[in-house]
């Protein structure tokens, strides 16, 4: 029995009837044919199915595309600028050498993406908490946390600027 | 991976998904699925037909109800966490959703949902447990209210009846000490054990445990052992008396009972040093 | 300048954070058949029969095959000794012998009806007892393969050391290695059982082309290997068959084996003449990709009061799960380096290798030496705390020291180069172990119920042996200027297109992005065996420079002659023009137009090598954690790990350092969090991500991690291999540290991985 669903992936809107019982990250990968999403276990446990779901992270193993219906969806694909330019996440994980094997990394960006909207300038602790439910096998996630810290930093330092602009005018009015 | 085939039918009111939920007893209602879906994955389960709430909107909202605050039970684990009412009038709610699961699982998994699954193992069951909650469900013969007391009868089995739906969680205001110790190995695992303490409007401390029976549960022991001046070290030696805790792999019956009076204890001084804070 | 030791950024990156890999259920394959496996929930049975006839009838089924279908001969191990009975099948027959061993695959139109159809195959299975303990295993009660006569698949014996009597007689008693010892300890260690968990579980793809060969897409470190493998099975030319590894979402020694079930696709493939592919679920995975580690240990190290070491033995136990694979090969690692970093006369060793009722076990990061270090590291912290003598003294005391090189160790083999004792100094110093220990000593003289726990390991391990052989490469020069490199290693993480790419462009003096990386496709590459081991930059990678240097010389040649110049006036334009006679700019050819008149003339500027290292090289390093014990709870949390690490010399510090990383964090996992357990009836307990503690980012400090360069004489890059460092040295650290802040509790020893409920027993036993 097929479910009718809309919705808009990476900023297109895409029409399908699927099954039921298809997931998010399967509809993404062979329905919608992008396979930038990862699968890596059948728990909810790696988060390498990780996508932006209406601007949030979520496991896109354990929503079905059914739910998907009406929402948008950003995976890795729909991150850097249309034209080429990176998203400073995607930029601070090269500058950092924060993957090896690539295979968590879609959903390891995704989630960091999320976690900095949330909390754009975190501490280590806040890092590595936030991104608990990502798995990596290959980096021991030490230049994962470096490289979230390092826009972590850029985002705070973005904003002390501007708050530092904003007394200053202040002071000279 | 693939769930075994069923149908899928989104309603938009709860009138819609109460009609569905009578209609075939193989039914499950899907809130955010985060309880649902993987043991459907591994086809653990294996229902016929899931009702998605996701259409109904009106059940997500945290309101203020004078003595109580009411929390839809669409409410996702982070608009519990980071809503500043919920954090003014229940402080110890909105920081046992933040342990819940890992960020995305808190962006999808609903309080309601937590709640009506009933795993003793889970935070919110526990908390709401420990604050005295109440539960408004709906079913075929309209509303009713249930203490959260009265909600968990067995393991992953609750009071709800055939056909009802749990839609707002009332938390009564909780201003005292309060506290929620989770021990476990990883950050997003289950807990092993924990001990939420919750001031109740009584003034003395609730306390509830997770991971320590077949059910959400109250260390009645040390409840009725506080109640009665026992200083809080001798209370909390009593948490697991009279409990029957799970033996898996982290942790055998033994140590759960060890680690409750730990946390328990551990448990008791943070929120008395809060409440003097406060 | 020269590139090479820089810093420099991986090519990988782009696409692998843009688009993602291109791994193996990715590649598109239109009309491909789903695989879906039955496995066996039994550990040991009988198959008494098989009823495929509910699934045959559902949806989108196309066949059902069992072994019987099949009649393939069963995968030969090329690995000295193992006996033929215990020859793996590709799906089981009569007899299933661990939990999740294939009994009959599902072919399907989905993945999902694939899926649906296995839940459907009824199979009777006679239950036979499960062997789960060694000891039941080594008993021989129950056997696997009844016509091998015994669960033994390999065994070594001990050697009768010179200055001992023949014979393994036990410690203390007359002629024994130990007899001028006046301390000697023993204890026997559980190295448990892990699973490897890349973050890719197993894949493969296979199509049959209109002209007769086998594509086959494989998940796989040593994608040649896959090829001979499904050559014998199809019994086909190998020329037939090209099998290409894509991106490979890592392997960490586990993918690099002959697996029936992936095997299976491209056999059927050969034989249905339709597209068919296949991947695991992670649940599968946990079951039926190889295990690692699993070795039971006896060791006995004795010496004298005032600290000297003198006679050490190390009896090993190996499990090697249901079918003798690599692990059965493991204890001759943990053999050749039994005795670590230590000078310590007399080394006895045996091992044996059993079969038992669980899944196969096979390399996984180390494979062999991790498990080395845990017993020589261990026991010696154990005579440590005997005697009363700090840790690192008794190490410091007893170091082979740097002027002893090359140096042969008891067990026969021999160390490149090291300076062990700079290796401890450095990181007793970096962590400033005195202040430490002072407040380790502050917290208990105070009664903290949170304990502080020092542990140190100074390790030595061994990668690129040449009994594993060498390396191809090939690199041409094209006439658009830019180069191709060619690799029989096959990086699935490593970031070998960056560190190729380096050798060459530095050789060449052309940009990096000029240079193009080819690897794991055995069309496009003549031979080779893998990137397994921490072998591929000092064999593949110095057979990459000395072709892109052959190349060199080809184009000075050729240079000469159109320059009319004398080639040994010729030197490359490091600046990318090509090739020139020194001071003279304008006497100069680029790349392009060399490579444009080698070609005219039929030779085209190309140049292959074999690299054949004359040995194994000997990275070496000083790993210590600092570890803070709740002892009310067990709780265990690792507060720092600093690393020294001496892989020779650095090519690129980036792809060094985070190899490191992940060894260190795999080493921590396994000492206080991960075990792959069976119950006594063979069931598996920890078959999702959810029950196996894989580790996270929150459980993990940052590491600080300090580099020597020591150059090994053995290669001419002067590298040592850095894939397995990490995780060798630090594993022992931890759980050493964890043992250290209970001593003063009374705890003696430990085993991994240390849980909390573990550190609480232990309390509790010690009172």
């Amino acid at each position: 029995m097929g479910v009718k669903i809309v919705v808009e992936v990476n900023g297109t809107a895409q029409s399908h009837e699927v099954e039921a019982r298809t997931l998010l990250v399967q509809y993404l990968r062979d329905v919608v044919g992008l396979h930038g999403t990862n699968i890596g276990c059948d728990t909810s446990s790696c988060g390498a199915c990780t996508v932006l779901l209406d601007g949030e992270s979520v496991k896109s193993c354990t929503v079905l595309a059914a739910q998907a219906d009406g929402r948008s969806v950003t995976t890795i694909e729909g991150l850097a600028e249309p034209d080429g330019t990176l998203h400073p996440v995607q930029s601070a994980f090269r500058e950092h050498h924060a993957l090896q094997c690539g295979y968590c990394t879609p959903g390891m960006v995704m989630a960091v993406v999320s976690l900095l909207k949330e909390n754009p300038s975190p501490t280590e602790s806040e890092v590595r908490l936030g991104l608990e439910g990502n798995l990596c096998r290959c980096t021991g996630y030490h230049n994962i946390v470096k490289a979230v810290l390092a826009v972590g930093a850029t985002a705070g330092a973005t904003a002390g600027a501007t708050a530092g602009a904003g007394a200053a005018a202040e002071a000279g009015r | 991976m693939i769930p075994a085939a069923f149908e899928y039918r989104r309603v938009g009111s709860v009138a819609e998904a109460i009609a569905a939920l009578s209609a075939d007893e193989d039914a499950k209602l899907l809130a955010g699925g985060h309880s649902l879906l993987p043991l459907m994955k591994l086809r653990l389960a294996v229902p016929s037909l899931l009702i998605d709430l996701g259409g109904v909107p009106s059940l997500s909202y945290v309101r203020d109800g004078g003595d109580h605050l009411a929390i839809g039970a669409l409410t996702r684990h982070c608009d519990v966490e980071r809503s500043d009412l919920v954090r003014r009038s229940a402080p110890l709610l909105a920081y046992v959703a933040g342990q819940v699961g890992d960020p995305q699982v808190r962006h999808r998994g609903t309080i309601g949902g937590s709640i009506a699954h009933g795993d003793p193992a889970s935070d919110l069951p526990a908390a709401v447990l420990a604050l005295e909650a109440t539960l408004v469900v709906e079913g075929p013969d309209g509303e009713r209210t249930i203490p959260a007391g009265e909600l968990f009868l067995g393991f992953l089995e609750t009071s709800l009846r055939p056909g009802e739906v749990l839609t707002e969680i009332r938390v009564p205001r909780s201003p005292g000490g309060w506290s929620f110790q989770k021990f476990n190995r990883r950050a997003q695992d289950w807990a092993i054990v924990g001990a939420v303490i919750a001031t109740a409007p009584s003034g003395r401390p609730n306390v509830a445990l997770v991971n320590m029976a077949a059910t959400p549960v109250r260390a009645a022991a040390t409840e009725s052992a506080l109640a009665a001046g026992a200083g809080t070290e001798e209370a909390a030696r009593l948490a697991a008396d009279g409990l029957e805790p799970p033996s898996d792999l982290n942790a055998s019956p033994e140590y759960r009972r060890h680690l409750a009076s730990v946390l328990v204890r551990r448990g008791l001084e943070e929120a008395a040093a809060r409440d003097g804070a406060a | 300048m020269s590139i090479l030791g820089n810093r420099v950024l991986r090519v990988e990156d782009p696409k692998l954070l843009t688009a993602g890999g291109t791994y193996v259920d990715d590649v598109e394959l239109p009309g491909a058949v789903e695989l879906c496996y039955v496995r066996s929930p039994h550990a040991h049975a009988g198959v008494v029969s098989i009823d495929t006839e509910a699934a045959r009838r559902a949806p989108g089924v196309l066949d059902v095959l069992t072994a019987a279908d099949l009649a393939l001969a069963p995968i030969v191990q090329h690995l000295p000794g193992i006996p033929a009975e215990m020859a793996r099948p590709f799906l089981a027959g009569d007899r299933v012998r661990f939990v999740g061993e294939a009994v009959a695959v599902v072919l399907a139109e989905t993945r999902a009806e694939a899926a649906d159809g296995a839940a459907l195959v009824e199979v009777e299975y006679d239950p036979l007892p499960a062997v789960v303990a060694l000891e039941h295993a080594a008993s021989g009660e129950t056997l696997l393969f009844p016509a091998a006569g015994s669960n033994v698949a390999a065994r070594i014996a001990p050697a009768p050391a010179p200055s001992s009597a023949p014979g393994a007689a036990a410690p203390g008693a007359e002629g024994s290695i130990f007899d001028d010892c006046e301390v000697v300890v023993s204890e026997r260690f559980v190295n448990q059982r892990l699973a490897p968990c890349p973050l890719e579980v197993r894949a493969a793809a296979a199509v049959l082309g209109e002209d007769g060969r086998l594509t086959h897409w494989s998940t796989s470190q040593t994608p040649f290997a896959v090829r001979q493998a499904l050559a014998g099975a199809l019994g086909v030319e190998e020329g037939k068959i090209r099998v290409i590894a894509p991106d490979v979402g890592g392997g960490f020694g586990a993918k690099n084996g002959d697996y029936p079930d992936e095997l299976l696709v491209g056999v059927l493939a050969h034989r249905l003449g339709r597209p068919v592919r296949w991947c695991e679920t992670r649940s599968e995975s946990m079951l039926a990709l190889g295990h690692g580690r699993a070795q039971q240990q006896t060791i006995t190290l004795g010496g004298s009061r005032d600290g000297r070491l003198r006679a050490y033995r190390l009896e090993v136990v190996q499990d090697c799960g249901a079918y003798p694979l690599l692990a059965s090969f493991l204890p001759h690692l943990t053999r050749a380096m039994a005795s670590g970093t230590y000078d310590i006369e007399r080394v006895e060793f045996e091992s044996v290798s059993l079969v038992t009722t669980t899944a196969p076990v096979v390399a996984y990061r180390g494979a062999g030496r991790p498990e080395a270090a845990a017993a020589i590291e261990r026991a010696v912290d154990r005579f440590a705390a005997e005697i009363g003598m700090d840790p690192a003294e008794l190490r410091r005391r007893n170091l082979v020291g740097p002027q002893r090189f090359p140096f042969e160790n008891p067990t026969g083999t021999v160390y490149d180069c090291g300076d062990y004792a700079a290796a401890l100094e450095r990181l007793l110093e970096a962590s400033d172990y005195d202040s430490i220990r002072a407040e380790q000593a502050a917290r208990r003289s105070c009664g903290e119920t949170v304990e502080l726990g020092i542990g140190l390991a100074v390790y030595v391990e061994i990668t690129g042996a040449a009994d594993l052989g060498g390396e191809w490469s090939a690199v041409e020069m094209l006439p658009d200027g830019t180069a191709v490199v060619r690799t029989g290693t096959s990086a699935h993480g490593q970031g070998h297109a960056t560190a190729w790419s380096m050798l060459v462009s530095d050789a060449l003096g052309i940009p990096i992005d000029a240079v193009r990386f080819v690897q794991s496709d055995t069309d496009l590459v003549a031979r080779g065996v893998g990137t397994f081991g921490s072998r591929s930059l000092q064999t593949g990678g110095v057979a990459a420079r000395q072709a892109a240097e052959r190349v060199v010389e080809l184009a000075r040649e050729l240079a000469g002659e159109l320059l009319e110049a004398d080639p040994a006036d010729l030197v490359v334009d490091p600046g990318g023009g090509g090739i020139g006679v020194v001071g003279t700019p304008t006497a100069r050819r680029s790349w392009a137009e060399l490579a444009a008149a080698a070609a005219e003339r039929g030779t085209p500027l190309r140049a292959e090598v074999d690299f054949t290292p004359p040995g194994g090289t000997f990275p070496f390093g000083a790993h210590l954690a600092v570890v803070e014990v709740d002892t009310e709870t067990g709780g265990v949390r690792l507060v720092r790990l600093v690393a020294v690490d001496d892989a020779g010399r650095i090519l690129n510090p980036l792809l060094a350092d985070g190899q490191v990383h992940g060894g260190l964090a795999q080493g921590v996992a396994q000492a206080l969090l991960e075990e792959f357990v069976y119950d006594a009836e063979g069931n598996p307990l920890t078959t999702t991500l959810a029950d196996y503690l894989f580790v996270t980012a929150a459980e993990l400090p940052s590491f600080e991690s300090l580099r020597m360069e020591t150059p090994t004489p053995r290669n001419p890059l002067g590298a040592k291999g850095i894939g397995e460092s990490g995780t060798i040295g630090s594993t022992v650290a931890v759980q050493n540290a964890v043992v250290d802040a209970l001593a003063g509790r009374g705890v003696r020893h430990l085993d991994m991985p240390l849980s909390p409920e573990r550190v609480w027993q232990s309390l509790a036993a010690t009172g």
